[in-house]
């Protein structure tokens, strides 16, 4: 018999992912052995349906990805809610080839002038892109009179929120791709230490030459783009476009970056932990849709897991000189 | 002269404190008496903050006992502290810049009608206060926020006063403030002496030990060396005590050389209403000092300089062509080629969560980069040499720096700027708050880099420093340059004398009562 | 002395801004308004500004020492359901029970008439107040930082409004609902006080709406004197520069808590508003969480500086009411109701960025980085 470790040390970052790994599988293991005793069968350890979670995972979890870029430089970006719709109307009328570039360019171009607006205006960024958030409303109430647009989506749209390759949804392979981009930006570019660094002292990034200004844009787009991108996915996801589609993903995106590990005020934080954080929501979701928990449940039970977790993970450090 | 004029109030008794592996006080005997005041002196790093904070309830003590008055007592917060009658006036203001002088002054316990704070009684408290120091003509209704520096350390003054303190501490209290205030201080601190306050001072500036103390204090890396009455040690001895060796073994020698072409001419350079025509060459391979009492515009200029400010009038040339950097990133570009050691390490010169590797590389990531990629093989080797080329002591270069020294801290923030390969180095007192040892590899860096061709302007609060690291000192006043001093001009009486706008030759002891200009 | 006048202007411009725009626009809409001026608009006006207003004054308080709280629309719409249970002024009383995962609970009976109406009141009051000191011991022994740990309160409170109204549904007590929801000489009828309303000193101020007379009163009563206390004005301080307020000696986590219980109790009166004037109790998710984001739209605008150490919640009660004036003039232009929503968003957008002309004067890069 081997010697176990006398103990894991784990570094500051690694810390939270390992308890939300761990989290992720109690949750697994309380829904199964709940099934166990109600239906008999254990669903959720099925690959299909661990698959399936995974797939509208997808959706929430490219958004995250973009909402942990901006968390990481002290940001936050309120507008995902009306860019992700936005994105999805303008991709589902204009139909055809264009549909996919344009909902992408929505939201790219949303992201640039939260970006600016932020930057070069120093609005703060909680209510700019409260402010964005609003226009982009008025945007897409005016232009497609209040109601869903009655344009549907692009077979490619279609096929790559629910098609599957190799058995393996494409939304999965989407969300994959997203990862990897931001995992080499975080970890392998010049623009992820600067993001690092602006997020852990603006003035220090200033002073040693990095521009503040043209990073701070830089990951507002990158987070305007991903929430574009989920946007034509849902839409192909759903088939169509509908009022109010993104107001569901704002809230959970932020808990899922910070239950990774993330620090809400920036500068701290692994993509890892986003990821798990994501699976954990979503895995989350569905075993309480499993229980049957009503909604009053789940609200609550979704606000005590957070609080729980952040108390597990420690804690903010006091101030003092 | 009653007995309890000269009675000890504080008694401090094996006092010890550590900070991760630096001991910061070790095993300090320390009495401190009534109608008296007592200068603290040391180098930075030698304990004086540490001993303080541990004074005034900052920081607990690892060991040791604390006792007024004979009585045994242990501060957990500062306002328990206040309670006991200790109050402290630290470097770093306890104000609250959006709120008013008054109610700064009175922010703790303030007059009450009604549960509800009078705010007229606060107002007129304030302005007793504020009488007491000087300062009639600040309106207490002002907010913090809209005064400058030296009235924010007059109204931190006037708080204090108003705590009613029994010991009242004093860090650098002057360093921010105008001659005329300076006078107000010192009438204020000889009335306090008569009212029984034991006052505990702490200075760098000999002139002003010379002035006030009844007695003095020197501390050296953590331990208590000495106490003496006044007059019974001569400056040279004080600073002998301080430094714990002979200072002319400090400082690498200086190059005789012809002056060099400038690469760096400033001309006519204004600013707000902070600098106004400035005009100072740098040479290649010189190290050009600034000089001065505290906040008479030589960290402005730096910052002129290195492109933070805007709307900077006049000419920058650098190598014969002119420049004029928007921010650091287009200073630092190859074309003109400045670095900037900032003022303050802490929030200006590292992010202290990140690893020593990323803060030495973030300002030369795009010459460690193939494209947008870092280049990771290059970036250990350009760190590993940074690292050894410096001494840095670091465990691994993963570690956060914020786990190392304050002296290894700051070589982190120079090496940063010497992997850029800067032709100008602009140093903002580089060498505060660090350790006697890691100065002298400071200073002797400071002459290779000029060696190897680049020009450096030294800016440094220590007289004794820009003597003996500069080739030239200009010293500046009111954001203007008074003098330039060179060869055997530079030297502390002409520096002190120009600092304080005054005629050298008028002696350093007329110095303390010379008018405002 | 005009000297101090001049100062104390200077220091509240943002506050004097809001006031003076609320005043115009406010001002504007009357004379556009085919019934303006007269106390049947006042009234519908104040009816539909004060939840908003006191979930703004709610708003307040933390972004005042630097946070923000996510569970104000939340902690609002709990409130509201549970009014719709403790108000109904059933004359026999009203059985309170409660029934969660199979347990039956008899909690006892609320008395009947108006003594039961009243204790529902302080019953609503003290729960809302009672989810905001848990705001802040959260966020205080937790030490969690508020945005995220109200995130999660926020999530909590609905879920349990959710629980308590999974439909809409409740009764107010009619007399209860016209009191509140009109005018003085209303309330005044109905409670058959000053000679129902018809004393002769009463007479001239029988056309101010209740809803600005509740307004008015809550912030004279609760936030002025907040405000003048030496907790209130620690509140501020933290704000400002929470290292310099702990090194003078002020009690920070008191001070936290306190600030997060009132904001607690503000939401706490806007939830019972709501619920008197809805005639019903309703846990809905969207409309909290509109009413969280236009809070802190409103504090914006108010002049509170979100960084924290400057503004106040009167000033967001103008934010709020600017907020709402602004859709009301869609109603009464001829304003394609589709293009209210962008309107909305262009001015909300064009408010918060005028602190930006601040920024381009500044001259020292560095003092933009806080």
């Amino acid at each position: 018999m081997t010697a176990i470790p006398a103990r894991l040390s784990l570094s500051r970052d690694d810390r939270p992912i390992f308890i939300a790994a761990l989290f992720v599988v109690a949750i697994l293991i309380a829904g199964t052995a709940y099934t166990l005793e109600r239906f008999g069968s254990a669903p959720l350890l099925s690959p299909n349906y661990l698959l399936q979670q995974l797939q509208i995972g997808a959706f929430l979890g490219i958004v995250a990805a973009g909402m942990m870029v901006v968390i990481l430089i002290s940001q936050i970006d309120l507008s995902i809610p009306w860019t992700l719709t936005a994105a999805a109307m303008m991709a589902t009328t204009v139909g055809g080839p264009w549909a996919i570039p344009i909902g992408l360019a929505v939201g790219l171009a949303v992201g640039v002038v939260n970006g600016l607006g932020v930057a070069y205006l120093r609005v703060p960024s909680m209510i700019f892109t409260l402010g964005v958030n609003a226009v982009m409303r008025g945007l897409m109430v005016a232009h497609t009179g209040g109601y869903a647009p009655q344009t549907t989506a692009t077979g490619l749209m279609r096929s790559l929120a629910s098609g599957h390759t190799f058995g393996i949804p494409n939304a999965l392979f989407v969300w994959l791709a997203v990862s990897l981009i931001v995992v080499i930006i975080l970890q392998r570019m010049a623009l992820g230490r600067y993001i690092y660094a602006i997020g852990n002292k603006e003035a220090a990034a200033y002073l040693a030459g990095v521009n503040t200004r043209g990073v701070t844009v830089i990951c507002f787009a990158l987070c305007g783009l991903t929430a574009g991108l989920a946007g034509v996915l849902l839409a192909g996801y759903s088939q169509k476009a509908y009022q109010g589609m993104g107001d569901a993903y704002l809230l959970p995106s932020i808990a899922a970056v910070v239950i990774g590990g993330t620090n809400i005020l920036g500068g701290r934080g692994r993509y890892l932990g986003t990821l798990v954080g994501v699976i954990l929501i979503v895995l989350l979701n569905s075993v309480l849709s499993i229980m049957e928990m009503p909604e009053a449940g789940r609200q609550v039970i979704y606000g005590g897991v957070i609080i729980l977790m952040l108390l597990v993970y420690g804690r903010g450090e006091r101030i003092t000189s | 002269m009653t007995a309890a004029a000269g009675a000890d109030f504080l008694v401090l008794s094996g006092i010890s404190k550590r900070y991760g592996g630096v001991r910061a006080l070790d095993n300090v005997d320390f009495r401190c008496a009534r109608g008296q005041i007592h200068a603290v002196l040391g180098e930075n790093g030698a304990g004086k903050s540490t001993l303080i904070k541990i004074i005034a309830g900052v920081v607990p003590p690892d060991a040791g006992e604390l006792r007024l008055d004979g009585t045994l007592r242990a501060f957990s917060n500062p306002a328990a502290a206040a309670v006991a009658g200790i109050v402290c006036i630290f470097q770093e203001l306890s104000l609250m810049p959006d709120l008013s002088v008054a109610d700064n002054i009175s922010i703790l316990t303030p007059p009450r009608r009604f549960g509800m704070i009078d705010n007229r009684a606060q107002r007129r408290r304030a302005e007793a206060l504020l009488a007491e120091v000087g300062c009639e003509d600040v309106n207490p209704l002002l907010r913090v926020r809209d005064l400058p520096l030296s009235r924010r350390q007059m109204v931190e003054i006037a708080k204090a006063l108003g705590q009613k303190p029994q010991l009242l501490i004093l860090d650098e209290a002057t360093s921010a403030l105008t001659r005329a205030d300076v006078e107000k201080v010192y009438a204020l601190l000889a009335r306090l002496k008569m009212e029984n306050v034991a006052i505990l001072y702490i200075t760098h500036r000999m002139h002003e030990v010379e002035a006030l103390a009844d007695r003095a204090s020197v501390f050296r890396n953590g331990r208590h060396i000495e106490t003496f009455d006044k007059g019974a040690r001569s400056t040279a001895e004080i600073v002998q005590l301080m430094i714990g060796r002979d200072i002319a073994t400090q400082y690498p020698p200086k190059p005789a050389r012809p002056r060099p072409a400038p690469a760096l001419k400033i001309e006519n350079l204004g600013w707000d209403n902070r600098l106004a025509g400035i005009s100072l060459d740098v040479g290649a391979g010189e190290v050009v000092g600034l000089g001065g009492l505290d906040g008479q515009g030589q960290r402005t200029l730096l910052l002129a300089l290195f492109g933070v400010l805007r709307g900077v009038s006049g000419r920058v040339t650098v190598n014969g062509r002119a420049v004029r950097p928007g921010s650091p990133a287009q200073a630092k570009m190859r074309e003109i080629g400045i670095a900037l050691v900032p003022e303050d390490r802490k929030t200006e010169g590292l992010m202290l969560p990140m690893s020593v590797t990323d803060n030495l590389a973030i300002a030369s990531l795009p010459s460690l980069s193939t494209g947008p990629f870092v280049d990771g093989g290059k970036e250990k080797r350009a760190v590993d040499a940074a690292i050894s080329r410096l001494r840095i002591r670091v465990a691994a270069n993963s570690d956060a720096v914020s786990t190392l020294s304050g002296g290894n801290q700051q070589k982190v923030v120079i090496a940063k700027w010497l992997m850029t390969e800067p032709r100008i180095i602009l140093l903002n007192d580089p060498t505060r708050g660090i350790d006697v040892g890691t100065k002298q590899e400071l200073y002797r860096l400071v002459r290779e880099l000029a060696d190897q061709g680049a020009a450096v302007l030294f800016y440094s609060t220590d007289y004794d420093e820009l003597i003996g690291c500069c080739d030239r000192v200009a010293i500046m006043y009111d954001g203007r340059i008074l003098r330039e001093l060179a060869g055997d001009d530079l030297n502390e009486t002409n520096i002190i004398a120009s600092a304080l706008n005054i005629e050298p030759g008028a002696g350093a002891a007329d110095a303390g009562k010379a008018a405002d200009a | 002395m005009p000297n101090n006048l001049a100062i104390r202007l200077r220091q509240n411009i943002p506050f004097v801004t809001a006031l003076a725009l609320f005043c115009v626009i406010y001002s504007l809409y009357h004379l556009a308004h085919p019934k303006g001026f007269s106390s049947a608009v006042l009234v519908q006006n104040g009816n539909e500004v004060f939840t908003l207003a006191m979930v703004a004054m709610a708003q307040t308080v933390p972004v005042l020492m630097g946070g923000l709280d996510l569970s104000v629309g939340a902690l609002m719409t709990m409130v509201d359901c549970f009014a719709s249970y403790l108000l109904s002024g059933a004359a026999e009383g009203t059985p309170l029970s409660l029934d969660l995962a199979g347990l039956h609970l008899t909690l006892g009976t609320l008395p009947g008439g108006m003594a039961g109406i009243g204790l529902g009141m302080i019953i609503c009051l003290a729960i809302g107040t009672l989810a905001g000191l848990v705001n802040g011991a959260v966020v205080v022994y937790g030490r969690i930082q508020p945005i995220i740990a109200t995130l999660a309160t926020g999530a909590i409170y609905i879920g349990i409004a959710l629980f308590l109204r999974p439909q809409p549904g409740g009764k107010i007590d009619d007399d209860l609902n016209w009191a509140m929801t009109n005018s003085l000489g209303d309330f005044a009828s109905t409670a058959h006080i000053f000679d129902d309303g018809a004393a002769p000193w009463f007479t001239p101020f029988a056309w101010i709406p209740v809803p600005f007379v509740l307004l008015a009163v809550i912030a004279l009563v609760v936030w002025v004197p907040f405000r003048r206390s030496v907790t209130g004005r620690a509140v501020y301080a933290i704000g400002s520069a929470e290292g310099a307020a702990y090194m003078s000696g002020l009690n920070i986590n008191r001070a936290k808590i306190v600030a997060f219980t009132l904001g607690g109790f503000f939401a706490a009166c806007g939830g019972l508003f709501l619920a008197i004037e809805t005639s019903s109790g309703n846990a809905d998710i969207p409309q909290a969480g509109a009413y969280t984001l236009n809070s802190i739209a409103s504090v914006v605008i108010g002049g509170t500086s979100l960084l924290g150490g400057t503004g106040g919640a009167v000033g967001s009660i103008f934010g709020a009411l600017i907020l709402r004036v602004i859709s009301f003039f869609f109603r009464i232009f001829d304003i394609a109701p589709l293009l209210q929503p962008l309107f909305e968003g262009i001015i909300l957008l064009a408010a918060v960025s005028i602190g930006a002309l601040r920024v381009l004067r500044v001259k020292n890069t560095l003092e933009l980085f806080r």
